[in-house]
Protein backbone atom coordinates (compact mmCIF):
# COMPACT_ATOMS: atom_id res chain seq x y z
CA UNK A 1 0.00 0.00 0.00
CA UNK A 2 1.65 3.52 -1.33
CA UNK A 3 0.18 5.62 1.09
CA UNK A 4 0.88 3.67 3.99
CA UNK A 5 5.32 2.95 2.76
CA UNK A 6 5.09 6.86 2.06
CA UNK A 7 3.76 7.44 5.77
CA UNK A 8 6.21 5.65 7.07
CA UNK A 9 9.19 6.30 5.10
CA UNK A 10 8.57 10.12 5.63
CA UNK A 11 8.27 9.20 9.46
CA UNK A 12 11.05 7.75 9.78
CA UNK A 13 12.67 10.87 8.36
CA UNK A 14 11.49 13.38 10.76
CA UNK A 15 12.66 10.96 13.84
CA UNK A 16 15.99 11.23 12.63
CA UNK A 17 16.75 14.37 11.10
CA UNK A 18 18.56 15.83 12.94
CA UNK A 19 20.79 18.88 11.93
CA UNK A 20 17.90 20.45 10.15
CA UNK A 21 17.01 20.07 6.48
CA UNK A 22 20.47 18.82 5.09
CA UNK A 23 20.56 16.17 7.66
CA UNK A 24 17.33 15.04 6.30
CA UNK A 25 18.83 14.99 2.75
CA UNK A 26 21.00 11.46 3.24
CA UNK A 27 17.62 9.84 4.79
CA UNK A 28 15.50 11.21 2.23
CA UNK A 29 18.00 9.54 -0.72
CA UNK A 30 18.32 6.32 1.03
CA UNK A 31 14.17 6.07 1.53
CA UNK A 32 13.26 7.10 -1.99
CA UNK A 33 15.68 5.22 -4.03
CA UNK A 34 15.14 2.11 -1.84
CA UNK A 35 12.13 2.13 -3.29
CA UNK A 36 12.54 3.41 -6.13
CA UNK A 37 10.09 5.86 -5.72
CA UNK A 38 12.06 8.64 -7.88
CA UNK A 39 15.42 8.46 -9.38
CA UNK A 40 18.31 10.32 -8.36
CA UNK A 41 18.49 13.25 -11.04
CA UNK A 42 14.69 13.82 -10.04
CA UNK A 43 15.52 13.95 -6.63
CA UNK A 44 18.66 16.61 -7.06
CA UNK A 45 15.94 18.57 -8.99
CA UNK A 46 13.95 18.55 -6.14
CA UNK A 47 16.28 19.63 -3.60
CA UNK A 48 16.80 22.75 -5.69
CA UNK A 49 13.20 23.08 -6.09
CA UNK A 50 13.12 23.03 -2.58
CA UNK A 51 15.50 25.41 -1.67
CA UNK A 52 14.21 27.98 -4.15
CA UNK A 53 10.55 28.04 -2.78
CA UNK A 54 9.66 29.32 0.79
CA UNK A 55 9.15 26.82 3.66
CA UNK A 56 10.59 23.97 5.70
CA UNK A 57 13.04 22.07 2.83
CA UNK A 58 11.70 18.75 4.33
CA UNK A 59 8.12 19.51 4.09
CA UNK A 60 8.73 20.64 0.50
CA UNK A 61 10.43 17.12 -0.26
CA UNK A 62 7.73 15.08 1.28
CA UNK A 63 4.94 16.86 -0.41
CA UNK A 64 7.05 16.58 -3.79
CA UNK A 65 7.61 12.87 -3.62
CA UNK A 66 3.78 12.15 -2.37
CA UNK A 67 2.33 14.17 -4.86
CA UNK A 68 4.29 12.19 -7.74
CA UNK A 69 3.87 9.22 -6.47
CA UNK A 70 0.69 9.31 -5.22
CA UNK A 71 -1.40 12.51 -5.96
CA UNK A 72 -2.53 14.91 -2.80
CA UNK A 73 -3.64 12.04 -0.30
CA UNK A 74 0.23 11.05 -1.04
CA UNK A 75 1.58 14.43 -0.71
CA UNK A 76 -0.49 14.92 2.40
CA UNK A 77 0.37 11.57 4.09
CA UNK A 78 4.38 12.45 3.43
CA UNK A 79 3.74 15.57 4.76
CA UNK A 80 2.30 14.33 8.02
CA UNK A 81 4.69 11.61 8.66
CA UNK A 82 7.83 13.97 8.20
CA UNK A 83 5.99 16.72 10.33
CA UNK A 84 4.60 14.30 13.00
CA UNK A 85 7.13 13.33 15.10
CA UNK A 86 8.22 17.20 15.66
CA UNK A 87 4.88 18.26 16.98
CA UNK A 88 4.74 15.15 19.60
CA UNK A 89 8.55 15.69 20.58
CA UNK A 90 8.43 19.21 21.23
CA UNK A 91 5.20 18.83 22.91
CA UNK A 92 6.30 15.90 25.13
CA UNK A 93 9.42 18.18 26.00
CA UNK A 94 6.74 20.62 26.58
CA UNK A 95 4.10 19.35 28.76
CA UNK A 96 6.51 16.79 30.66
CA UNK A 97 10.15 16.45 30.34
CA UNK A 98 12.12 19.17 30.01
CA UNK A 99 14.49 17.70 31.99
CA UNK A 100 14.86 15.18 29.28
CA UNK A 101 17.04 17.36 27.61
CA UNK A 102 19.71 17.69 30.07
CA UNK A 103 19.90 14.09 30.67
CA UNK A 104 23.14 11.70 30.49
CA UNK A 105 21.67 9.61 27.98
CA UNK A 106 20.30 12.07 25.86
CA UNK A 107 23.46 14.56 25.49
CA UNK A 108 25.58 11.40 25.20
CA UNK A 109 23.54 10.05 21.88
CA UNK A 110 23.59 13.77 20.72
CA UNK A 111 27.56 13.53 21.15
CA UNK A 112 27.64 10.82 18.66
CA UNK A 113 25.00 11.99 16.32
CA UNK A 114 26.12 15.36 15.21
CA UNK A 115 29.62 14.24 13.82
CA UNK A 116 27.56 11.68 12.28
CA UNK A 117 25.01 13.75 10.49
CA UNK A 118 28.23 15.34 9.91
CA UNK A 119 29.73 13.13 8.12
CA UNK A 120 26.58 11.34 6.30
CA UNK A 121 26.24 15.29 4.78
CA UNK A 122 29.98 15.06 3.37
CA UNK A 123 29.18 11.70 1.63
CA UNK A 124 25.87 12.95 0.02
CA UNK A 125 27.50 16.09 -1.12
CA UNK A 126 30.70 13.69 -2.68
CA UNK A 127 28.80 11.05 -3.94
CA UNK A 128 26.71 13.78 -6.02
CA UNK A 129 29.64 16.13 -6.90
CA UNK A 130 31.65 12.77 -8.14
CA UNK A 131 28.75 11.13 -10.42
CA UNK A 132 27.85 14.27 -12.07
CA UNK A 133 31.48 14.61 -13.24
CA UNK A 134 32.17 10.62 -13.84
CA UNK A 135 28.37 9.34 -14.58
CA UNK A 136 29.67 5.80 -15.26
CA UNK A 137 32.43 4.26 -12.88
CA UNK A 138 32.89 1.25 -14.77
CA UNK A 139 33.90 2.54 -18.15
CA UNK A 140 35.42 5.77 -16.67
CA UNK A 141 33.85 7.77 -18.83
CA UNK A 142 34.26 12.19 -17.39
CA UNK A 143 31.33 14.64 -18.47
CA UNK A 144 33.65 17.16 -19.46
CA UNK A 145 30.44 19.41 -19.50
CA UNK A 146 29.75 18.84 -15.58
CA UNK A 147 33.52 19.37 -14.76
CA UNK A 148 33.45 22.44 -16.34
CA UNK A 149 30.49 23.43 -14.32
CA UNK A 150 31.76 22.23 -11.18
CA UNK A 151 35.50 24.19 -11.58
CA UNK A 152 33.39 27.19 -12.29
CA UNK A 153 31.24 27.24 -9.45
CA UNK A 154 33.97 26.30 -7.01
CA UNK A 155 35.71 29.08 -8.24
CA UNK A 156 32.52 31.49 -7.44
CA UNK A 157 31.45 29.84 -4.43
CA UNK A 158 35.40 30.86 -2.76
CA UNK A 159 35.32 34.31 -4.99
CA UNK A 160 32.25 35.44 -3.74
CA UNK A 161 33.56 34.51 -0.31
CA UNK A 162 36.53 36.17 -0.07
CA UNK A 163 35.54 39.43 -1.38
CA UNK A 164 32.60 39.88 0.39
CA UNK A 165 33.03 37.38 3.60
CA UNK A 166 29.45 36.35 3.29
CA UNK A 167 28.10 33.38 2.08
CA UNK A 168 26.92 32.82 -0.84
CA UNK A 169 22.64 32.43 -0.65
CA UNK A 170 22.18 29.17 -1.93
CA UNK A 171 19.55 30.39 -4.15
CA UNK A 172 21.96 32.53 -5.35
CA UNK A 173 23.95 29.44 -5.85
CA UNK A 174 21.41 27.42 -7.51
CA UNK A 175 20.52 30.74 -10.41
CA UNK A 176 24.45 30.63 -10.84
CA UNK A 177 24.30 26.84 -11.71
CA UNK A 178 20.96 27.30 -13.81
CA UNK A 179 22.46 30.26 -16.27
CA UNK A 180 26.11 28.06 -16.48
CA UNK A 181 23.78 24.90 -16.97
CA UNK A 182 22.19 27.24 -20.24
CA UNK A 183 25.50 28.63 -21.57
CA UNK A 184 27.19 25.06 -21.49
CA UNK A 185 24.55 22.89 -22.66
CA UNK A 186 22.96 25.07 -25.29
CA UNK A 187 19.73 26.65 -25.24
CA UNK B 1 -8.04 38.90 17.04
CA UNK B 2 -9.00 35.74 17.99
CA UNK B 3 -5.08 34.46 18.92
CA UNK B 4 -6.04 31.05 17.39
CA UNK B 5 -6.61 32.58 14.75
CA UNK B 6 -3.89 34.76 14.34
CA UNK B 7 -1.22 32.19 15.19
CA UNK B 8 -2.44 30.62 12.51
CA UNK B 9 -2.15 33.65 9.90
CA UNK B 10 1.38 34.69 11.43
CA UNK B 11 2.57 31.11 11.12
CA UNK B 12 1.40 30.87 7.46
CA UNK B 13 3.14 34.15 6.53
CA UNK B 14 6.55 32.97 8.11
CA UNK B 15 5.92 29.65 5.75
CA UNK B 16 5.55 31.92 3.35
CA UNK B 17 8.35 34.28 3.49
CA UNK B 18 11.03 32.61 4.36
CA UNK B 19 13.63 31.25 2.06
CA UNK B 20 16.11 28.44 2.70
CA UNK B 21 15.10 26.28 5.34
CA UNK B 22 14.91 26.16 9.32
CA UNK B 23 17.85 28.68 10.37
CA UNK B 24 16.65 31.35 8.33
CA UNK B 25 13.37 31.03 9.52
CA UNK B 26 14.69 31.39 13.05
CA UNK B 27 15.51 34.94 12.50
CA UNK B 28 12.24 35.54 11.02
CA UNK B 29 9.99 33.96 14.22
CA UNK B 30 12.53 35.63 16.18
CA UNK B 31 11.66 39.08 14.79
CA UNK B 32 8.05 37.99 14.79
CA UNK B 33 7.11 36.31 17.61
CA UNK B 34 9.86 38.18 20.35
CA UNK B 35 10.25 41.51 19.05
CA UNK B 36 6.45 42.27 17.24
CA UNK B 37 4.17 40.17 19.37
CA UNK B 38 6.18 39.48 22.36
CA UNK B 39 4.76 36.22 22.41
CA UNK B 40 7.56 34.45 23.70
CA UNK B 41 11.06 36.37 25.36
CA UNK B 42 14.40 36.33 24.35
CA UNK B 43 15.73 33.94 26.51
CA UNK B 44 12.80 31.55 25.28
CA UNK B 45 13.78 31.89 22.19
CA UNK B 46 17.30 30.74 22.60
CA UNK B 47 15.42 27.55 24.16
CA UNK B 48 13.39 27.12 21.59
CA UNK B 49 16.54 27.28 19.12
CA UNK B 50 18.46 24.75 21.11
CA UNK B 51 15.63 22.68 21.75
CA UNK B 52 15.19 22.84 17.70
CA UNK B 53 18.41 21.78 17.11
CA UNK B 54 18.56 18.97 19.74
CA UNK B 55 15.53 17.09 18.46
CA UNK B 56 14.92 15.89 14.86
CA UNK B 57 12.59 17.46 12.68
CA UNK B 58 11.88 20.42 10.80
CA UNK B 59 13.28 23.16 12.85
CA UNK B 60 9.99 25.49 11.80
CA UNK B 61 7.99 23.17 12.79
CA UNK B 62 9.75 22.48 16.08
CA UNK B 63 9.58 26.52 16.61
CA UNK B 64 5.81 26.47 15.52
CA UNK B 65 4.63 24.04 18.07
CA UNK B 66 6.97 25.49 20.86
CA UNK B 67 5.74 28.87 20.35
CA UNK B 68 1.61 27.94 19.25
CA UNK B 69 1.63 25.70 22.48
CA UNK B 70 3.47 28.59 24.57
CA UNK B 71 0.64 30.80 23.85
CA UNK B 72 -2.40 28.53 22.98
CA UNK B 73 -1.90 25.25 24.41
CA UNK B 74 -2.58 22.08 21.83
CA UNK B 75 -5.06 23.81 19.49
CA UNK B 76 -2.30 26.86 19.56
CA UNK B 77 0.60 24.47 18.78
CA UNK B 78 -1.72 22.42 16.20
CA UNK B 79 -2.73 25.58 14.14
CA UNK B 80 0.48 27.91 14.43
CA UNK B 81 2.30 24.39 12.82
CA UNK B 82 -0.48 23.86 10.55
CA UNK B 83 0.01 27.44 9.38
CA UNK B 84 3.89 26.43 8.73
CA UNK B 85 3.06 23.97 6.70
CA UNK B 86 0.10 25.13 4.34
CA UNK B 87 2.07 27.49 2.08
CA UNK B 88 4.88 24.82 1.15
CA UNK B 89 2.32 22.42 0.74
CA UNK B 90 0.40 24.18 -1.58
CA UNK B 91 3.27 25.44 -3.61
CA UNK B 92 4.92 21.77 -4.22
CA UNK B 93 1.98 20.71 -5.01
CA UNK B 94 1.54 23.11 -8.01
CA UNK B 95 5.15 22.72 -9.16
CA UNK B 96 5.21 19.30 -8.80
CA UNK B 97 2.10 18.73 -11.19
CA UNK B 98 4.15 20.85 -13.90
CA UNK B 99 7.17 20.10 -13.69
CA UNK B 100 7.59 16.82 -15.61
CA UNK B 101 6.12 19.07 -18.57
CA UNK B 102 8.36 22.22 -18.14
CA UNK B 103 11.23 19.69 -17.92
CA UNK B 104 10.56 18.95 -21.54
CA UNK B 105 11.35 22.82 -22.68
CA UNK B 106 15.32 22.41 -23.67
CA UNK B 107 16.19 25.66 -22.43
CA UNK B 108 15.09 24.29 -19.09
CA UNK B 109 16.46 20.74 -19.07
CA UNK B 110 19.67 22.30 -19.81
CA UNK B 111 19.05 25.10 -16.70
CA UNK B 112 18.55 21.15 -14.53
CA UNK B 113 21.45 20.18 -15.94
CA UNK B 114 23.17 22.48 -14.49
CA UNK B 115 21.44 23.07 -11.23
CA UNK B 116 22.13 19.06 -10.80
CA UNK B 117 25.40 20.19 -10.42
CA UNK B 118 25.36 22.95 -7.79
CA UNK B 119 23.46 21.26 -5.87
CA UNK B 120 25.82 18.58 -5.23
CA UNK B 121 28.63 21.46 -4.59
CA UNK B 122 25.65 23.34 -2.33
CA UNK B 123 25.67 20.21 -0.10
CA UNK B 124 29.30 19.15 0.35
CA UNK B 125 29.75 23.28 1.17
CA UNK B 126 27.27 22.84 3.91
CA UNK B 127 28.95 20.08 5.29
CA UNK B 128 32.10 21.93 4.72
CA UNK B 129 30.88 24.81 6.98
CA UNK B 130 29.08 22.22 9.68
CA UNK B 131 33.04 20.74 9.91
CA UNK B 132 34.71 24.08 10.26
CA UNK B 133 32.41 24.88 13.15
CA UNK B 134 32.53 21.14 15.24
CA UNK B 135 34.69 21.38 17.92
CA UNK B 136 38.04 19.62 17.30
CA UNK B 137 38.18 17.24 19.40
CA UNK B 138 39.26 13.54 18.70
CA UNK B 139 35.65 12.08 19.54
CA UNK B 140 33.61 14.18 17.11
CA UNK B 141 36.81 13.67 14.23
CA UNK B 142 36.52 9.96 15.08
CA UNK B 143 32.58 9.36 14.59
CA UNK B 144 32.25 11.73 11.61
CA UNK B 145 35.29 9.99 9.81
CA UNK B 146 34.06 6.47 10.46
CA UNK B 147 30.49 7.66 9.66
CA UNK B 148 31.95 9.04 5.86
CA UNK B 149 33.82 6.75 5.50
CA UNK B 150 30.91 3.78 6.31
CA UNK B 151 28.80 5.54 4.34
CA UNK B 152 31.24 5.81 0.94
CA UNK B 153 31.18 1.51 1.38
CA UNK B 154 27.81 1.54 1.47
CA UNK B 155 27.29 3.66 -1.56
CA UNK B 156 30.11 2.22 -3.46
CA UNK B 157 29.39 -1.47 -2.55
CA UNK B 158 26.10 -3.69 -2.77
CA UNK B 159 25.44 -3.97 1.03
CA UNK B 160 22.59 -2.79 2.48
CA UNK B 161 22.96 -0.54 5.40
CA UNK B 162 20.57 2.33 6.08
CA UNK B 163 22.11 5.60 6.98
CA UNK B 164 19.53 5.33 10.26
CA UNK B 165 21.74 2.23 11.24
CA UNK B 166 24.68 4.17 11.10
CA UNK B 167 22.91 6.87 12.89
CA UNK B 168 21.52 4.63 15.65
CA UNK B 169 25.44 3.49 16.14
CA UNK B 170 27.02 6.50 16.66
CA UNK B 171 24.11 7.48 19.43
CA UNK B 172 25.47 4.49 21.30
CA UNK B 173 28.61 5.12 21.26
CA UNK B 174 28.02 8.63 21.90
CA UNK B 175 26.17 7.60 25.51
CA UNK B 176 29.11 4.96 26.20
CA UNK B 177 31.38 7.44 25.46
CA UNK B 178 29.80 10.15 27.42
CA UNK B 179 29.22 8.03 30.53
CA UNK B 180 32.53 6.23 30.12
CA UNK B 181 34.10 10.03 30.58
CA UNK B 182 32.13 11.05 33.07
CA UNK B 183 33.28 7.92 35.57
CA UNK B 184 36.41 9.04 34.27
CA UNK B 185 36.26 12.50 35.31
CA UNK B 186 34.71 11.48 38.95
CA UNK B 187 37.58 9.23 39.81
CA UNK B 188 39.98 11.81 38.85
CA UNK B 189 38.22 14.36 41.58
Amino acid sequence: MIYLSLFLAFLKVGCFSFGGAYGAIPLIRDMVLSHGWIDEERLTYMIAVSESTPGPIMVNMATYIGSTKAGILGALVATLGVVLPSFCIILLIMVLLKKALNSVYFQGALKGLKPCVIGLILSTGLHMVITNCIPDMSKVYIDMKALIITAFLVLVLFGYKRKTSRKMSPIMLIMISALSGIIVYGV
Amino acid sequence: MNILLELFLMFMKIGLFTFGGGYAMISVIEDICVDKKKWITHEEMMDVTVIAESTPGPIAINCATFVGYKIAGFFGALLATIGVVIPSFIIIFCISSFLDNFLEITIVANAFKGIKVGVGILILNVAINMIKKMPKKKFPIVIMTSSLVAMIIITFTAIKISSITIMLMAAIIGIAYYRIEEKYYFRRN
